[in-house]
């Protein structure tokens, strides 16, 4: 029997976004951007799902939205966009950022940016003292995530605007929210950010597809340039489909939040007691601090995560340890460096990750298959 | 039984990960990333590439056989890369593959294959395994051109318990043709030939970006001491070489001794290359170390055939006796000893003969 904890790495696709897929691919497949009836009604179903997005995410102008081909190019848009569009010169972004907003802010020291990374605590929230001292150096952009795809640990966005304001009015704060989607309200009201970036596949929409909610008047150089869709900020023959489809897994996900934060929070809390009762030299990462409910990071002291990630792989259980590069090695992860984890105990860590389509008893049976797997090292 | 395949992306390692399918083996095929880029990621140039690993993962997906990518980054520059720099400043020229197959290859993967659950590993090898009555011993290969025993020439008992070559039962030529047969996308491939670890195929640009000792000019001195030239830097020679000296003198000469420490290369004559013997450390035996006395084969080159040598040794310096005056063998590289076909063992060359030991 195979068993899926890897939602943190994509989730499977609702029915509701596969329906809306379909549909679209088949009846709205002309160039929305066409000076004819099937562009327009290509056109047409777009912004009606913009409007839709825009509802969700509380915003009052849809086209204050920004359609990508991913969550990690929304990322860069957010950063490399933004800042080129200030005046400013630096850019201030958390540690435990995934490399999406890491690299995008990286990037910008060939254009003579300098990068100020905020460091974190042990407990996995970013430093609040540095956030003030980060503002001080007026960056164009601050970007903290909303909650960590790694480790889970959410970070207190509404409470970091509000220092960053507090020293400049003028920073755009930017969050990634991209993994925490399914159980948190992330629209610019609640977490009172300038740039929200979220990804379609982790919330249960198609791979290939993100949005950027920019607040009103933000401006952004735009990083794919071409025919001037999207109001000039990202060209390229929309995605409809992938579009629509997203924007209906938004809306499943949006209305299943509270029941997912019970579900996925149950599974997850069954599943590290019965580790911990069975294996009892694993440590919870983060445990005590305020978590995404669907993921669960373990490291099991002397076992390696690169080992024992294949014994659960041949035992049927998908599960995850630092960030894949390229080739597919498993490297050691910035996000736990960045806690403090040597690098020894970094590369005992396991991410297991439930989603959406969990099974209710997936907690407990999955812990079973990862005790077994334990035995036999 | 579970086997684990260490495929490099090449043709032998993909026909041997099918030969174990064919044996009834469950198999999980594996790829060493051993060395990376600035950022971290696989190496585009030299040999074990991005490239090579996207073959390797190819060729898994065909054979319906789970495939990881394993880091060895670290073990591999700690017990290969830094090394064989280092090595070479003092005089030595260490053979990377052999450091790699003694300390990463057949210890820290023969000890995951178990934390894996695999009963076997299994690679590409062109070399052979043979049981007789519990022993085992480590033969040359069918493929005699191909032979690649001298490579692992440190494989001990336990060892080579655990470890299976398939393909040292065929000629490159069946290799290819089983490959081609499967459609393997790798039946084709040409065979590598660089030090994995050299992006550019050229260890002396890896020596020079790393030590600008070695890239350095330098003094030509003859056999006396004397200065009789320069050179550009002493990355670009080799012990024997003859072209490329920038000296004039009547009769050939070559290169008899390099010391990049000193920055000098030493030249002489034919006569003056020859040694009638040399001393070796770090010894390592298949089996049971040789009689003291006995004649064995050795080889102190890769690509070089088994001499005779009569074989002594005095606590953990072993002695050999060349039955004919031989090129003089480079220190740092391998000698390894062989009965006929078969392995005895071998051990890390560290001077001539009488002359004092090098420091290792």
């Amino acid at each position: 029997m195979t068993m899926y904890l890897d939602h943190a790495a994509t989730t499977t696709m609702r029915p509701e976004a596969w329906e809306a897929f379909e549909a679209a691919a088949h009846s709205l497949d002309r160039n929305a951007s066409g000076q004819h009836a099937e562009a327009r009604k290509a056109k047409n179903a777009l912004e009606e799902a913009r409007e839709r997005a825009a509802t969700l995410l509380g915003m009052e102008r849809p086209h204050d939205i920004v359609f990508t081909g991913s969550g990690t190019e929304a990322d860069n848009l957010a950063i490399i966009g933004a800042s080129l569009a200030s005046g400013r010169r630096s850019v201030a972004v958390s540690a435990i950022e995934h490399d999406a907003v890491l690299n995008a802010a990286r990037s910008l020291e060939r254009f003579d940016f300098s990068v100020d990374l905020v460091p974190a605590l042990r407990s996995g929230v970013v430093d609040l003292d540095a956030i003030g001292a980060a503002a001080a150096s007026k960056p164009a952009v601050l970007s903290v995530m909303t909650g960590n795809n790694e480790v889970g640990v959410i970070q207190p966005i509404a409470r970091i605007v509000e220092i960053v304001r507090r020293v400049d009015r003028e920073i755009l704060v930017h969050t990634d929210a991209i993994q925490a989607f399914n159980s948190e309200d992330v629209s610019l009201e609640e977490t009172g950010a300038d740039l929200v970036s979220l990804s379609s596949h982790k919330f249960g929409g198609p791979k290939g597809v993100g949005l950027l909610a920019v607040r009103k008047g933000v401006r952004l150089e735009p990083i794919i340039h071409g025919g001037g869709q999207e109001a000039g900020r990202r060209a390229g023959t929309y995605n409809v489909a992938g579009i629509v489809a997203m924007v209906a897994a938004m809306e499943t996900a949006a209305a299943d939040r509270a029941s997912f934060k019970n579900r996925t929070g149950a599974e997850r809390d069954v599943f590290e007691s019965a580790v911990l009762a069975g294996h009892p030299g694993a440590k919870v990462t983060a445990r005590t601090t305020e978590r995404l409910p669907h993921i669960s990071h373990i490291r099991f002291p002397g076992i390696l995560a690169e080992t024992f990630l294949i014994r659960l792989d041949q035992a049927g259980i998908a599960a995850a340890a630092g960030s894949a590069c390229q080739s597919g090695a498993v490297e050691p992860s910035h996000v736990l460096t960045a806690m403090g984890f040597s690098d020894i105990a970094a590369g005992e860590c396991v991410r297991f990750s439930f989603g959406w389509d969990t099974p209710q008893g997936a907690g407990w049976r999955a812990a079973r298959s990862v005790l077994d797997v334990l035995g036999a090292l | 039984m579970r086997a684990l395949v260490a495929m490099s992306g090449g043709v032998d390692s993909s026909v041997a990960a099918a030969l174990m399918l064919d044996q009834g083996y469950d198999v999980i095929g594996v790829t060493l990333k051993q060395w990376e880029g600035p950022d971290g990621s696989m190496p585009t140039a030299g040999c074990c590439t991005l490239s090579d690993a996207e073959d390797a993962r190819r060729v898994a997906a065909q054979l319906d056989i789970p495939y990881y990518v394993l880091d060895y980054v670290d073990e591999f520059t700690k017990a290969v890369v830094e090394p064989f720099a280092a090595g070479y400043l003092n005089g030595l020229t260490p053979n990377p593959c052999i450091e790699c197959n003694r300390r990463v290859r057949f210890s820290a993967l023969l000890e995951r294959t178990e934390a894996l659950g695999c009963d076997v590993l299994v690679t590409g090898h062109h070399a052979r395994i043979e049981e007789h009555d519990g022993t085992h011993r480590l033969r040359r290969a069918v493929d005699g051109a191909k032979d690649q025993s001298y490579v692992l020439h440190m494989l001990n008992q336990a060892a080579l318990a655990k470890i299976r070559l398939p393909i040292g039962e065929m000629t490159k030529t069946a290799v290819r043709a089983y490959a081609s047969d499967m459609g393997l996308r790798t039946a084709e491939k040409p065979d590598s030939q660089d030090i994995c670890f050299v992006a550019s195929g050229d260890y002396r640009d890896f020596l020079a970006e790393r030590l600008p000792e070695v890239a350095a000019p330098g003094a030509v001195l003859d056999m006396d001491g004397a200065v009789v030239g320069e050179h550009p830097g002493t990355a670009g020679f080799t012990i024997g070489q003859r072209k490329g000296l920038g000296v004039a003198i009547g009769s050939p000469r070559f290169v008899v001794d390099i010391e990049p420490a000193a920055r000098t290369i030493t030249i002489g004559t034919y006569e003056d290359l020859l040694v009638d013997g040399c001393a070796v450390t770090e010894m390592s035996f298949t089996d049971q170390p040789p009689s003291m006395g006995e004649s064995v084969g050795v080889k102190v080159r890769y690509r070089s055939e088994p001499f005779d040598a009569i074989v002594t040794a005095v606590g953990d310096r072993w002695e050999f006796s060349f039955d004919e005056p031989q090129i003089r063998p480079a220190p740092g590289q391998s000698l390894v000893m062989y009965d006929g076909e078969y392995v005895l063992g071998g051990g890390v060359i560290v001077g001539d003969r009488r002359s004092v030991p090098m420091v290792l």
